[in-house]
C-alpha cells in the first residue's frame, strides 16, 4: 500500500496504522475500500458522535431514538410514526438532477425498511442568489430531481422551505426528509440474527456507479469536482416503486430477521451494520451479486452506491417465499450469503476470501475524535451593530412590496407546483403554510410536520441559531394545531478539522440538545453532513429542524390565512424590536450582522400552549408563525397566502424605537391569531392568566393591508392584491422562459 | 356498482381511485393485476394515474401492451364504461381507444395545482349530472398533459362533441391563462364516438372528500353509477 | 448487428425544448442556428441476420413501440461494421490498484 493509495483513500497515516494493528497485516485492496468507507466521516459520525451522545433521545412516546434508519414515534392506535431527514448536497453539486432524486431515493428507502409505509416527503434547500444563472440552473436541476423521483413513486412532497444566500453558491444545500406510518406491531430492524440465515440480495443489478460517494460527502470541493461526474448514481424511481411494493408485501409475512438499505457505501455499509447490531457475522459471495457491467471487481462491488437494492436476512427455509415474491415484481433477488457466528465480515470473490474484517474494527472501533474547537474571533465584529448608523425607514409600502419579493420570503408556489403533494388521498394543509398536514388513514388523527433552520441565525449564534430553529419547528406545528412530539435533524457544516467550524458544531448541538429539552421533542435521528466548502469558503453553519406534531382531531387543523371580515386580529408572544440577522437587514443594507434575537424558552413553552389551549377551545380561526420578515410579513402572509381570495386587515400597532424595528425585526415566539370578535376578551384573559403577552392588532377585511404605527410616518397602507403580485413574482420572475437555457448555460459555463 | 382499478407497476393513484370509490362514493371496488387476462364481473373499469413503466418510453407506452389490455379493448368494444385517469388517459391514448396524443407540458415541467374545468359535453355517461356550463374544481398533476390532435383529429373532436373537458378561468372563461399545460384548444378531457370511454387529466379521485377541499370529483363518479344503473334497468345512455 | 432509431416530433408539432435550446444557444454567440429538434436515439443490438429482414423488423417495432405516429418521426441506421463494432471499454471508476 503506498501513501499515495492511501490517503486517495481518505484515511490519514495514523488511521491506516491503526487498521493494521487490527487486522496484524496489510489489508487487501478490497478491505482498504471497506474501511475507507466505514471510517469516513459519512459514515463514522467521527468527528460529531462525542457530542451527538449528548442530545435527549428518549421520551415515553419514543420507540426508536438514533441508531436505526429512522426514528420511530408512536401515535396512538396501534401506530407509529417513522420518520427521517438525510443531507445529499454533494451528489447534488455535481449532478442536480440526479443528486436530489437518489436523494429522495434514499430517504424513502430508509423509512419503508422500517416497515412504513412512506406516506410524505419534505425538502430543505440553499443556494446561491437566483441572479446567477449557474444558481437557477442548480434550483431547476433539483426540484426537477425531486419532483421527478417522488412524483414518479407516488410519494407527496407536502412541503419544505427553500432560501438564498451568497455562501451556498457552491455548496446548495439539499436535506430531504420522509415520513411514514407502521403497525406498532410490525416494525422491522435492520439488525441480522440466526447463525445460518441467509443474506438476499434484492432490487437493481450493481453497476460501478457512486463508487466512493460516501468518501466524496467526506471530502471539500476543489476545482475538478464538476469532473467528478461518473460517481454519482442515477436514480430509478420505478424500480424503487416495485422495491417498495415487494418489501411491504415481504414484511407481511414472517419469514424476515431483518432488512437494511443499501445506501452509502452500499453492499459494505448494510453487511456491516446488520451484523453489527446483531452481533454476529456475515459471510458473502460477491460473484454472486447481480451485476449490470462486466468485469466488475471485488473492491468495485463491495462499494459501489448503485440506487434501489435492500440487503434482507431472511429465516432458513424461507429463501424459496422471499425469491418468488420478488421474481413475481420483476425484481432480482439472490442468496449471496449466510449469517455467521463469529462476529466478522468475511467476503469472498468465487469462494476465495478477499476480506475478512472484525466487525467491530469497522464500528465500535472507528476512530472517535474530539478534535479542536476554538470561537472565531470575528464574531464579536459580526455581533456589534449599531443601528445609529442605519437610516430608519421612510416608506412602508416600498419596503413592504420589496421584502416581500425576496426570493427568500415570496412564495414558493414555482418549486412546490412541480411536486405532487396529493397523491394518496391525505393531504390536508397544502405547501406554503407553516406546516404541513396529512391525515392518519383508517384514524381521526392527522400529523404536521415543519422544516425549519435559519443559517443567519446560526451564523452569528450557533448555539441560539440551533435553538431558534428547535422552536421555530415547535411553533409552526402548533400554528396547524399539533402538539409537538419530536425532531430529527440534519446538520450542514464546513470541514470539521477547522476549530472553528468544530466549535460551531458543539455550539449548535448543544444548542439544539437544550431547546429539545426544554421543549419535550426528543431527537429521534438525524444527520450529520460536514466539509460543506469550496476552496475554502464555507456555507452558513445549517441546522435544519425537522418537526413532527400530532393531531387528534383531523378535521380541526388551523391554516395561518384570515377567514372572514370582522375577526380580530391578535399578537401572542413578546413585542420587541430585533433586528440582528434578519433579512430586512440582509435585504436593505447587505448586513449580516447583530445579536440574534434572543429566545426565552420557558415563554416559547408558553406561547405554544396558549394557542393550542385556545384552539382546544375553538377560540382560533387562524395562527401564523412570525418568522423572516418580522411581523408585517407575517400579516401580509395572513392576508394573500391562502388558496382563495386574498383579504386585507387593518392593523395598529404601539410605537417603538424605530420603523423597522416594528415591522421587520425577527423576535421569536410570536403568533398572528385571528378569532371571533365575541372570543376576544376569552383569549385575552387566558393569555394573561398564563403570563403571556396578547396585543389586540385590529381586524380583518377590506381588499387593502392598513398598517400604522403610533407617531411614526411612512405607515403601510397597500391593495392586498399588489402584494400578492409582488410576493408571487419573486422567485417566478427569474424563471420565465429561462430554465432550459440556464440550464444548458450552466453546465456550459460551471 | 363495481369498479375494477387496474393496476400497472408503476400505477399510483391505484389506491387513491379505490379509496375515492370506496370512502367517497360508498361503492365497490377492486384491484386487476395487469398481468390478469379477464376483469371479472366488474362494471366499470379505471386506468388510474401513476408512471406505469415510469414512463421511460413514453407516458403510457409501454402499458398498452400489458397482458390485461386485451380484456380492456374488448370491454370498451362492447359498450363497456372505461375511465382513463391522467397516465390512464395516456394509455387510452396510446393504446388508440381514444383520438390524439400527448406531449410534454409546454412549460417543460410537472405542474401540481387545482384547476377549473368548464365540463362541455353532459350527455356523456361521465357527466350527465353536471348541470350545464358547470365549472368543476379538480387538480392536475402531471408532466406530460399537453394534449395533441392533427387538424382532421381535431375536426371530428368538435363535429362530433368528443371534447369534455376543458381549462378554463374559475368564471369559465377558455384562455391561455387558464390552460397549465400548453393543451390544444384548452382540451383536458376528450370522449369516443360511442361514449364509453373518457381519458381526463385532471384527479376526480384527489377531490372526493370535502376535507380535501373539494368533493367535484364526484360529480363525476355519481354520474357513472346512475348511467350504470339506468343501463340495467334497460336504458342505454350513450 | 446493432441499428439506431431515430425518433423525433413530428414538423407540425411544437417542440418547446428545441425552441429553448435554439434560444440557448443564440444568447451563447450562435445567431446561425435556424432550428434546433429534440428527439431520442434508441439503440438496439439484433443478432445477426439478414439486414434488409431487420430493417422491416425495426420499422415494425417504430410503429408499433418506439414512436407513436400521432407525434413523431422514426428513422432507423444501421451501424457502419455490423459485427467490427465492439463495446467500448467502461469508463467509470476501476480498482485504483
Amino acid at each position: 500500500m503506498t501513501p499515495e493509495l492511501i490517503a486517495a483513500h481518505g484515511l490519514t497515516a495514523e488511521e491506516y496504522r491503526i487498521l493494521r494493528e487490527i487486522l496484524g497485516r496489510e489489508p487487501t485492496l478490497t478491505e482498504l475500500g471497506i474501511f475507507s468507507v466505514m471510517w469516513s466521516e459519512h459514515c463514522s459520525y467521527k468527528s460529531s458522535r462525542i457530542y451527538l451522545k449528548e442530545l435527549p433521545t428518549q421520551g415515553s412516546n419514543i420507540l426508536q431514538g438514533p441508531g436505526e434508519n429512522a426514528g420511530v414515534v408512536d401515535i396512538g392506535e396501534g401506530l407509529v410514526a417513522v420518520f427521517k431527514i438525510e443531507s445529499h448536497n454533494h451528489p447534488s453539486f455535481i449532478e442536480p438532477y440526479q443528486g436530489a432524486a437518489t436523494g429522495v431515493g434514499g430517504i424513502l428507502r430508509d423509512i419503508f425498511t422500517m416497515g412504513a409505509r412512506p406516506l410524505a416527503l419534505m425538502d430543505s434547500l440553499r443556494f446561491g442568489p437566483l441572479e446567477e444563472p449557474r444558481n437557477r440552473y442548480l434550483l431547476s436541476g433539483v426540484v426537477a430531481g425531486i419532483g421527478g423521483y417522488g412524483n414518479c413513486i407516488g410519494v407527496p412532497t407536502v412541503g419544505g422551505e427553500t432560501y438564498f444566500a451568497d455562501c451556498y453558491s457552491h455548496n446548495p444545500l439539499v436535506n430531504v426528509f420522509n415520513l411514514g406510518i407502521a403497525r406498532r406491531d410490525r416494525i422491522f430492524t435492520a439488525r441480522a440474527a440466526g447463525v445460518g440465515n441467509p443474506v438476499i440480495y434484492v432490487g437493481s443489478k450493481t453497476g460501478r456507479d457512486g463508487i466512493h460517494g460516501a468518501t466524496m460527502a467526506s471530502e471539500s470541493f476543489h476545482e475538478g469536482s464538476e469532473e467528478r461526474r461518473p460517481t454519482v448514481q442515477v436514480g430509478d424511481p420505478f424500480t424503487e416503486k416495485l422495491l417498495l411494493e415487494a418489501c411491504l408485501e415481504i414484511m407481511k409475512t414472517d419469514a424476515l430477521v431483518g432488512i437494511q438499505d443499501m445506501g452509502a457505501a452500499g453492499l459494505t455499509c448494510s453487511t456491516v451494520e446488520m451484523a453489527a447490531r446483531g452481533e454476529v457475522g456475515i459471510e458473502i459471495d460477491v460473484a454472486r451479486v447481480p451485476q449490470r457491467e462486466e468485469g466488475m471487481s471485488s473492491y468495485e462491488i463491495m462499494l459501489s452506491e448503485s440506487q434501489e437494492r435492500m440487503l434482507l436476512v431472511a429465516k432458513e427455509g424461507r429463501e424459496e417465499e422471499v425469491l418468488s415474491l420478488f421474481s413475481r415484481w420483476d425484481l432480482d433477488a439472490v442468496v449471496i450469503g449466510r449469517v455467521t457466528e463469529e462476529p466478522k465480515l468475511t467476503v469472498r470473490d468465487r469462494g476465495r476470501v478477499v476480506a475478512q474484517i472484525p466487525v467491530a474494527a469497522l464500528t465500535e472501533d472507528a476512530p472517535l475524535y474530539r478534535r479542536p474547537v476554538s470561537r472565531p474571533g470575528w464574531l464579536d465584529e459580526l455581533g456589534h451593530l449599531d443601528l445609529q448608523e442605519i437610516p430608519d425607514l421612510r416608506d412602508g409600502n416600498e419596503s413592504l412590496l420589496r421584502i416581500v419579493a425576496s426570493p427568500n420570503i415570496a412564495s414558493k408556489a414555482w418549486i412546490y407546483e412541480q411536486y405532487d403533494y396529493l397523491v394518496r388521498l391525505n393531504s390536508l394543509v397544502l405547501p406554503g403554510a407553516d406546516a404541513a398536514v396529512i391525515r392518519v388513514p383508517g384514524t381521526s388523527k392527522a400529523l404536521a410536520m415543519s422544516l425549519d433552520g435559519n443559517g443567519r441565525f446560526c451564523y452569528l449564534n450557533p448555539r441560539q441559531g440551533a435553538m431558534l430553529a428547535v422552536a421555530e419547528g415547535a411553533r409552526n406545528v402548533v400554528c396547524a394545531g399539533a402538539k409537538p412530539l419530536a425532531i430529527s435533524n440534519c446538520l450542514n457544516f464546513g470541514n470539521p478539522e477547522n476549530p472553528e467550524i468544530m466549535w460551531q458544531f458543539a455550539e449548535a448541538v448543544r444548542g439544539m440538545g437544550d431547546a429539545c429539552r426544554l421543549l419535550g421533542t426528543p431527537v429521534t435521528g438525524g444527520n450529520v453532513s460536514f466539509y460543506n466548502e469550496t476552496e475554502g469558503n464555507g456555507i452558513y453553519p445549517t441546522v435544519v429542524i425537522a418537526m413532527v406534531g400530532l393531531l387528534d382531531d383531523q378535521t380541526r387543523v388551523l391554516t395561518p390565512w384570515f377567514q372572514n371580515d370582522g375577526d380580530e386580529i391578535f399578537l401572542l408572544g413578546p413585542f420587541r424590536e430585533e433586528l440582528g440577522g434578519s433579512e430586512y437587514l440582509n435585504l436593505f443594507h447587505h448586513l449580516v450582522a447583530g445579536q440574534v434575537p434572543s429566545i426565552d424558552l420557558e415563554m416559547e413553552k408558553k406561547v405554544q400552549g396558549v394557542c393550542l389551549q385556545t384552539h382546544q377551545a375553538g377560540w382560533l380561526l387562524s395562527a401564523h408563525d412570525c418568522a423572516e420578515g418580522g411581523l408585517a410579513v407575517a400579516l401580509a402572509e395572513c392576508c394573500i397566502g391562502g388558496p382563495g381570495e386574498p383579504r386585507g386587515a387593518r392593523i395598529h400597532l404601539e410605537g417603538g424605537q424605530r420603523l423597522d424595528g416594528v415591522l421587520y425585526g425577527e423576535t421569536p415566539s410570536r403568533l398572528v391569531l385571528t378569532t371571533p370578535p365575541q372570543r376576544s376578551p376569552e383569549i385575552e384573559a387566558l393569555a394573561r392568566h398564563q403570563g403571556v403577552p396578547c396585543l389586540r392588532l385590529g381586524t380583518v377585511g377590506g381588499t387593502s393591508l392598513q398598517i400604522r404605527v403610533q407617531g411614526r410616518k411612512g405607515a403601510i397602507n397597500l391593495p392586498v392584491a399588489e402584494i400578492r403580485r409582488a410576493w408571487q413574482n419573486g422567485i417566478h420572475q427569474y424563471f420565465e422562459e429561462q430554465s432550459i437555457r440556464d440550464g444548458l448555460r450552466g453546465r456550459i459555463h460551471g | 356498482m363495481k369498479f375494477g382499478i387496474v393496476v400497472f407497476p408503476g400505477s399510483n393513484c391505484d389506491h387513491d381511485a379505490y379509496r375515492a370509490i370506496r370512502e367517497g362514493l360508498g361503492e365497490e371496488a377492486r384491484f386487476l393485476w395487469h398481468k390478469d387476462q379477464s376483469l371479472g364481473d366488474v362494471d366499470c373499469l379505471i386506468l388510474p394515474g401513476g408512471f406505469s413503466y415510469g414512463d421511460y418510453l413514453r407516458a403510457g407506452a409501454i402499458a398498452r401492451f400489458s397482458p390485461i389490455m386485451g380484456a380492456v379493448t374488448e370491454f370498451a368494444r362492447r359498450g363497456g364504461l372505461v375511465l382513463g385517469i391522467c397516465n390512464g388517459f395516456q394509455i387510452l391514448l396510446e393504446a388508440g381507444l381514444l383520438p390524439g396524443a400527448m406531449l410534454r407540458n409546454r412549460a417543460l415541467k410537472f405542474v401540481c395545482r387545482f384547476v377549473s374545468l368548464r365540463v362541455e359535453n353532459r350527455n356523456t355517461p361521465f357527466t350527465h349530472l353536471c348541470r350545464p356550463g358547470q365549472i368543476l374544481k379538480l387538480p392536475v398533476k402531471h408532466g406530460e398533459g399537453n394534449y395533441f390532435a392533427d387538424p382532421d383529429t381535431l375536426r371530428l373532436l368538435q363535429e362530433r362533441d368528443l371534447v369534455v373537458l376543458r381549462y378554463c378561468t374559475p368564471s369559465g372563461e377558455i384562455t391561455v391563462d387558464a390552460n397549465p399545460n400548453g393543451a390544444l384548444k384548452n382540451i383536458a378531457g376528450v370522449c369516443n364516438e360511442a361514449g364509453n370511454v373518457f381519458g381526463l387529466m385532471p384527479h376526480p379521485e384527489n377531490a372526493s372528500a370535502e376535507i380535501l377541499g373539494s368533493v367535484d370529483g364526484l360529480f363525476i363518479f355519481r354520474s357513472i353509477v346512475s348511467s350504470l344503473k339506468k343501463r340495467s334497468d334497460g336504458y342505454q345512455v350513450a | 448487428m446493432r441499428a439506431r432509431v431515430f425518433v423525433t416530433l413530428k414538423r407540425s408539432v411544437l417542440d418547446p425544448q428545441g425552441k429553448a435550446i435554439q434560444g440557448a444557444l443564440e444568447t451563447l454567440g450562435y445567431p446561425e442556428v435556424e432550428e434546433v429538434r429534440v428527439g431520442k436515439v434508441i439503440e438496439i443490438t439484433l443478432k445477426d441476420g439478414e439486414r434488409s429482414a431487420a430493417r422491416a423488423r425495426l420499422e415494425e417495432m417504430c410503429r408499433r413501440l418506439l414512436a407513436n405516429p400521432v407525434i413523431e418521426d422514426y428513422r432507423v441506421e444501421f451501424e457502419a461494421e455490423p459485427s467490427g463494432a465492439r463495446e467500448t471499454e467502461p469508463t467509470s471508476a476501476k480498482d485504483p490498484a
